[in-house]
């Protein structure tokens, strides 16, 4: 078997092998779902939402409902691993750590992805506002691959402390303040169309780009010893 | 992916195949955790399918001196090889030749049998993966369980299946840190069975115990570490469990 070959079969197998935990167990995507959705119901609530507030607090709302529940399955990512003991056995599988990174991340952007199909259209329902569109796909998907990126990496670093629930948070936020900073004015952007509005959407993909990067490349020094 | 089509290491020549290697060479080893120095310049060599019990008491250093071969720590001096790979420097190949099984099984609890096997099949890359699988859990008891969730395996059912991922990948060095842990008296004879097969087609093995006699009766050399430095080793043979627990207290006596 060919590297590459080797490296994706690798890849595949721990997603294969985290979804189906996940399936099993259903510890993770039932509550960030359930939190996704008491976030905006409850900023609904929270705001004094009218006509001409909305398109500002509506975009910013569905955003942190997306982060807060984010935290949930990222947390989750490694502290399982470590909780069980298992992390040490991958890690002496002869498998390249930026495959473990990739795989965990891929697993992430799938877990979030998967509330955030739940969360949208209730919003657009609660919110009564008209987002679904198709432009909201690389939107939605660029904010969540940046959130998940970084996410992943500090879920490992988190997971070798003893306060690593408080500590992913307070590591995660500050560094995720670009990203969802360009996802809130993109979708506000779709809603709402500015013209001679700033390339939100580039923002965010150029934070990916940087996210990820940096991240894989660092990656191995953050498991290993 | 078989051990023979692993790159030949930097060490080795023509006249030095890797089966012809030591199993294990530790130069001076040494191993420091903030400031409290947890292994002292140990030295040793395990031969190419040679089987060695190292013991000592809670606390000697044995788990670390096999976390630093299996290339999970790194160490704070010295030098390892095995297979002629060194530990720090080759570690990324070093892995496929590796086999670890600790005292407890970590395993995935909500996968079968089968899928965990499976699993660390496709991390290794390796081809036949179902047959293989399948040929293990019958060789350790556990054919019958194969489609059944960890969870609701035995403790001793659970430490077999870690048993039959340790040897999956048929590494050239084995190493076991307290396997016996929730065994009973046939899986304890099944892993000596293994042992002995390794060790017949030129796999090496590495075992601590708790349970001196067993670990003398298992090894044909025998480590003892105390206080993180090595205070004996040698062949078994010569020494008795009196000898050995001898050999843990001469430390603390010496300090």
């Amino acid at each position: 078997m060919s590297d590459t070959r080797l490296f994706w079969s690798q890849v595949w197998a721990i997603i294969w092998k985290d979804l189906r935990c996940e399936l099993r167990s259903r510890q993770v995507w039932i509550g960030m779902g359930l939190f996704a959705l008491l976030v905006l119901v409850v900023f609904n609530f929270a705001f004094d939402l009218r006509t001409d507030n909305l398109v500002a607090v509506a975009p910013g709302a569905l955003w942190v409902a997306f982060v807060f529940a984010s935290m949930l399955g990222l947390g989750r990512t490694f502290n399982a691993e470590q909780d069980r003991g298992s992390m040490d056995r991958l890690l002496l599988c002869p498998v390249d750590r930026k495959a473990i990174y990739l795989a965990k991340l891929l697993g992430n952007v799938l877990f979030i992805t998967a509330v955030e199909i739940v969360a949208v259209p209730v919003f657009a329902v609660i919110y009564n506002i008209p987002i679904i569109t198709g432009l909201l796909i690389p939107v939605v998907l660029g904010g969540t691959i940046g959130i998940a990126s970084i996410g992943t990496l500090f879920s490992a670093v988190a997971a070798n402390t003893r306060a690593r629930e408080v500590l992913l948070p307070l590591l995660v936020f500050p560094m995720i303040v670009p990203i969802v900073i360009g996802a809130v004015k993109a979708t506000q952007s779709l809603v709402s169309p500015v013209s001679g509005d700033a390339p939100w959407l580039g923002l965010v993909l150029a934070f990916d780009v940087i996210f990820l990067s940096l991240s894989a490349l660092t990656f191995q020094y953050v498991v290993e010893e | 992916m078989n051990a023979h089509l692993v790159a030949f290491p930097r060490e080795a020549s023509v006249e030095q195949h890797p089966s012809l290697l030591p199993a294990i060479e530790v130069t001076g080893l040494g191993k420091t955790y903030e400031l409290r120095p947890v292994l002292r310049n140990i030295s040793f060599t395990l031969k190419a399918g040679g089987t060695a019990a190292l013991l000592g008491a809670n606390g000697a250093g044995k788990t670390t001196l096999l976390r630093i071969l299996a290339t999970l720590v790194k160490p704070s001096a010295g030098q390892g090889t095995v297979m002629g790979y060194d530990v720090v420097r080759d570690a990324a190949a070093l892995r496929r030749l590796i086999g670890y099984v600790g005292h407890q099984p970590h395993v995935y609890d909500d996968l079968t049998a089968r899928e965990n096997l499976l699993f660390f099949a496709r991390m290794y890359g390796l081809a036949g993966a179902a047959k293989r699988t399948d040929a293990l859990l019958e060789r350790v008891g556990l054919r019958a369980k194969s489609r059944e969730r960890v969870r609701t395996l035995s403790r001793g059912q659970t430490q077999r299946l870690a048993i039959a991922r340790g040897i999956l990948h048929e590494p050239r060095l084995l190493l076991l840190d307290e396997p016996d842990t929730g065994l009973d008296e046939e899986a304890s004879t099944l892993l000596d069975e293994l042992i002995t097969e390794r060790a017949a087609t030129g796999g090496a093995t590495l075992l601590t115990t708790h349970n001196i006699a067993h670990g003398l009766s298992r090894g044909e050399d025998t480590l003892v570490l105390a206080g993180g430095r090595l205070t004996y080793n040698g062949p078994s043979r010569v020494l008795s469990p009196g000898d050995v627990r001898e050999l843990f207290v001469a430390r603390r006596r010496e300090r």
